[in-house]
């Protein structure tokens, strides 16, 4: 169901010397509109601690109604589910949703950031802001993985993110709500 | 926006350092994350693919420094954002400042003034309002300009008028506003009480002691070590027992000022120095 698309060219050296490392990758940021929350419920669940990867999470949802997301998902996966908060620290191993109606981004120090700037692409909290900031927080160590339905909303982010090395997974359209 | 239109740390120091010492602006510990895109957005307005563009034309027209100060700070705010936090301050907090002869409080950071209506609107439904002072602070001028004026677009209401219900209201929002200007203009009554004042967080001090601050959705726009220098203002401002109220997604848990405060409700921001 996830196809991935062309990985980042010319890996630097540093990037190598973290493949050696257990994990691959540092981060999964993931973005998706109403339509992709569906998606969440295959690539979660499964999520284990082995990964040691910060998992984090920018939906579309409604803005003024209160998330249910994390008290859904505490319940069907392994991995902690938290919603982030300002300046927390991006812990690995855990499961982290943007708060609704915040930009979340990821800061070069591994923390989180909020931002009430206005909706990007009509939409808060905005995919192409998490990725973006993502892009520069991870270089090559994020994969980014995008839920159809998301909208233009991502496709932005996208690029940066595979610009700086990261690697990009889309769902296919074809499995989507 | 694409890759080549966000600005190196190195090109953010370099910028922010400029216009501290040619403008006393001080935004060098600025949240990076969220100033990165700022900036980028700013020379996306001005057409420029470099930062050090924008710099070269501050220094050659310092008068563009007004239009670029808009691109680095909030601009728009909601009246009754988390009318649960209102609710809060309405059951929880002004009970508490009816004991004082003359309150004062302290919106910092006030951006265009929603927030500053806000809180003069549940006083005054509260029988508080004409005793109160309220401090009305914001690095913008032109912020607050707007701000004083309290002149709001018509379609803006709606959400507003919603929130207010939700805080407890016992009347509409429409009993404070009347049409004019294009869109609606706030009871100028409203701001009799409030002293609109221009002031930095990251550079200027304490001024008056208070017995409220409010300061919601600005301390996420700055790094740990403004945080602190801010949360430090506003302990030393507060009397004891004197409440700080942060935004819904603010917290004191990773500053190193949680120990000065009590929580006064589980679910909402409000604190009280100890």
């Amino acid at each position: 169901m996830l196809t991935e698309s062309a990985v980042g060219v010319g890996e630097s050296a540093q990037a190598q010397r973290s493949r050696s490392r257990h994990s691959r990758f540092d981060a999964l940021v993931v973005g998706g509109s109403t339509g992709g929350i569906q998606a969440l419920n295959e690539l979660l669940p499964p999520l284990t601690r082995e990964l040691e990867v910060a998992v984090v999470i920018a939906v579309h949802v409604p803005a003024r109604v209160p998330s249910l997301l994390v008290p859904i998902y505490e319940r069907r996966c392994s991995l902690p589910v938290r919603e982030a908060l300002d300046k927390q620290p991006v812990s690995p191993c855990t499961i982290w949703f943007a708060p609704p109606d915040y930009h979340l981004m990821i800061e070069r120090t591994h923390t989180f950031a909020l931002s009430l700037d206005e909706p990007v692409n009509f939409s808060r909290p905005s995919i192409d802001v998490l990725f973006e900031s993502a892009a520069w927080a991870y270089g090559p160590r994020v994969l980014g993985v995008i839920l159809s339905g998301a909208s233009r909303d991502g496709s932005q982010g996208a690029l940066t993110l595979r610009e700086r090395g990261g690697v990009l997974a889309v769902q296919d359209p074809a499995c989507s709500e | 926006m694409n890759l080549e239109s966000f600005p190196e740390d190195a090109d953010i120091e370099r910028f922010t350092e400029l216009v501290y010492r040619h403008f006393n602006y001080d935004f060098r510990n600025y949240a990076r994350a969220s100033l990165r895109r700022r900036l980028a957005r700013a020379m996306l307005q001005f057409g420029f693919a470099r930062l050090a563009e924008l710099e070269a034309l501050l220094l050659e027209t310092p008068e563009a420094f007004g239009q670029v100060l808009q691109y680095l700070t909030v601009q728009v705010s909601d009246m009754f954002r988390d009318p649960n936090f209102f609710r809060a301050f309405r059951e929880h907090v002004v009970p508490e400042l009816g004991t004082y002869p003359s309150p004062r409080l302290w919106v910092a950071g006030c951006a265009t003034g929603e927030e500053v209506l806000s809180i003069a609107i549940v006083l005054r439904e509260e029988g508080l309002l004409e005793r109160c002072l309220i401090y009305a602070t914001d690095i913008s001028p032109e912020a607050l300009r707007k701000a004083q004026l309290g002149v709001y677009a018509l379609d803006r209401v709606a959400a507003f008028t919603e929130n207010h219900q939700k805080t407890g209201a016992a009347c509409s929002l429409s009993a404070y506003y009347t049409a004019a200007y294009g869109g609606v203009a706030f009871d100028r009554s409203l701001t009799k009480r409030v002293v609109f004042s221009d002031h930095s967080l990251a550079t200027d001090h304490v001024f008056a002691e208070v017995q409220v601050v409010l300061c919601r959705n600005v301390l996420i726009y700055f790094d740990k070590t403004l945080q602190a220098r801010a949360l430090g203002l506003f302990t030393d401002a507060l009397s004891r027992r004197g409440f700080l109220g942060l935004g819904s997604k603010e917290t004191l848990a990773f500053t190193g000022h949680a120990q000065a405060y009590r929580r006064v409700v589980p679910d909402e921001p409000w604190y009280r120095r100890c």
